[in-house]
């Protein structure tokens, strides 16, 4: 059971008009998985939603969620979903919203509404979605988004602008949906963001998809340099950089490149040369710099 | 079973949010303070020519109703669908197992419910008023019933038009113009252009034959003309409307006229909403 596909997408290609906005783009998403998608404004994530929903004709390629074709009954009894930037009606509330949503998907009302306190606003659920914080709007679409345990669950940047703090609970709600054995897709600016918080990232660069795996691993293969900056004593740079190369930063420092397996040689040979060396900085590559590492557009020829 | 009850869920949601937002007050008031008006102001119907005063201000609000029920329809619908979009919750209810008919007939039925609750409550409390003053008679009150459940229609008519352009763009403001350019056109614009034709033909080909079906042919019309035919001799009727007097064929067919018009922008409305993709 732990191997079960809940979203298979193939080859998809989908063209508006000369716009290519997904590009043989291939994906999956196991039970009890969670996988983030990330990409820049207009990579084709939102796109890629709204294919999964069935709202899109496809240009190549297939979509299966649990077995089912998209925009079936079945799979749309298997999916939910939170647009990004939703806003409910704000004349109603809390859990007039929940309920709407628990009869269009068949649910009894009052089982659904009991997610309210599973997001933890229980307490406004009789007072008017126009009364509510951005932060709570977001909570009552992801309650809706629970209502009827769904197989799939896709949030389109579900965290944009909430503060941390809310972004963390919001996370923790996802955390805990995907250990009950759904499968989550989200997706997200920021590889910072969902570090720790996804099994897996695929990124999307202009509608294709650039890299997809495990995030230490993606960390890896982009195998980007550590950077090891060495300020010298005395405001003597030039000393240094005779000695040991690298790149003049200013007058005091001097940087180095050196890959994860030889860390250790470069620090030692700096050690080594005494009290030319004032201060080490070791500058490991951050998960943004792996994000844009693999998010930059192919080079000519690239293209593949 | 499944079926009936996500279309009550958005039935029930629809009249939920046009009482919140204050729409089924603001209509009844409308028209019960038009046809209060049109009882109690104006030439005061008591006494001429014999007809009662129900039945003379049903006539007069037959009228009337051509011009304010269609506007009230519309201003309930205009926005159901493309407000929808605006907000992006659209694709939200999209993604349920909620059918597109479902979404679009529960809209329909729940903006019906508003519009007749406005005018049988609005015009009932007229017809109550103009009762107590006057005096009640069974031709009257016929006369109000009828013009009750007739203009129910042709409120339906408008709710469809209106679900029609709420489909057919995304933007509410889009929409709200073509509603106020469609209510001229249809409501306003027709008429004139029959006038204009009636006087240039001065009693020839087009007033016998083709003008009574032109007439028909607009849902406002087509309402007015049946409700004062039924009313026969006893309410004076002049202009257009003393066609009613004359129609080459049964007034039934006004109705039926009435009932094509729902069934044609249903399905119009229909057909864009399933090609929509949001």
């Amino acid at each position: 059971m732990t191997n079960e596909t809940l979203l298979g997408v193939d080859d998809l290609t989908i063209a508006f008009g000369s716009l290519t906005a997904l590009d043989h783009v291939s994906l999956s998403v196991q039970k009890g998985e969670r996988l983030a998608l990330l990409g820049h404004n207009g990579a084709g994530k939102s796109t890629l939603f709204r294919a999964i929903l069935g709202f899109l004709s496809l240009n190549t390629g297939t979509i299966r969620i649990a077995d089912a074709a998209p925009g079936s009954e079945r799979a749309r009894r298997a999916v939910s979903y939170l647009p990004e930037a939703v806003a409910f009606s704000k004349a109603l509330t809390g859990s007039e919203v929940i309920t709407y949503f628990a009869r269009l998907k068949g649910e009894p009302p009052r089982k659904a509404l009991e997610l309210l306190e599973t997001v933890g606003i229980a307490d406004a659920s009789k007072r008017r979605v126009g009364t509510y914080s951005k932060g709570m709007r977001q909570r009552l679409g992801l309650a809706q988004a629970l209502i009827g345990r769904p197989d799939l669950l896709l949030l389109d940047e579900p965290t944009s602008g909430l503060d941390p703090i809310s972004r963390g609970e919001f996370y923790d709600l996802v955390d805990r949906v995907a250990r009950q054995g759904a499968a989550v897709l989200l997706s997200s600016h920021s590889l910072t963001e969902v570090e720790a918080k996804t099994d897996r990232v695929a990124i999307l660069s202009k509608g294709r998809l650039v890299a997809e795996g495990r995030l230490a691993d993606l960390a890896g293969a982009a195998a980007l340099p550590i950077k090891v900056r060495v300020r010298a004593k005395g405001a003597d740079a030039d000393a240094l950089h005779a000695k040991i190369g690298g790149r003049r930063l200013n007058g005091r420092s001097v940087e180095l490149d050196c890959g994860t397996g030889d860390k250790m040689a470069v620090l030692s040979r700096l050690a080594a040369l005494g009290d030319v060396v004032a201060d080490i900085e070791i500058d490991t590559p951050r998960l943004d710099d792996v994000y844009r590492h693999y998010s930059k557009p192919p080079a000519p020829g690239d293209a593949a | 079973m499944k079926s009936l009850s996500r279309i009550a869920a958005v039935a029930n949601t629809e009249t939920r949010l046009a009482s919140r937002n204050r729409w089924v007050l603001l209509a009844t008031l409308i028209l019960v303070l038009f046809a209060l008006a049109l009882a109690f102001l104006g030439a005061g119907p008591a006494g001429s020519r014999g007809a009662s005063a129900l039945t003379l201000t049903a006539a007069s609000l037959a009228t009337l109703s051509v011009y304010l029920i269609p506007l009230i329809a519309l201003l309930l619908s205009y926005e159901t669908i493309a407000g929808e979009i605006e907000r992006n919750t659209l694709p939200l209810v999209l993604a349920t197992p909620v059918r597109r008919s479902e979404i679009l007939i529960g809209k329909f039925l729940g903006h019906i419910a508003v519009l007749s609750v406005a005018t049988v409550v609005g015009y009932g409390i007229a017809g109550a008023a103009v009762t107590l003053v006057h005096g009640f008679d069974p031709g009257g009150a016929l006369a109000w019933t009828r013009l009750i459940v007739t203009g129910i229609l042709l409120g339906a008519v408008f709710v469809a038009i209106g679900i029609l352009v709420s489909a057919s763009t995304p933007r509410v403001g889009t929409a709200a113009a073509l509603l106020v350019g469609i209510w001229l056109l249809l409501v306003v614009l027709y008429d004139l252009a029959l006038l204009a034709g009636l006087i240039v033909d001065d009693g020839g080909m087009f007033t016998k034959t083709i003008f009574p079906l032109l007439v028909v042919a607009n849902p406002g019309d087509a309402f007015r003309l049946f409700n004062l035919a039924a009313l026969e001799a006893s309410a004076p009727v002049g202009g257009i409307d003393g066609l009613a007097r004359s129609l080459p064929f049964p007034p039934a067919l006004a109705l039926a006229a009435l009932a094509g018009w729902l069934v044609v922008m249903l399905s119009a409305g229909l057909a864009r909403f399933r090609r929509l993709r949001p």
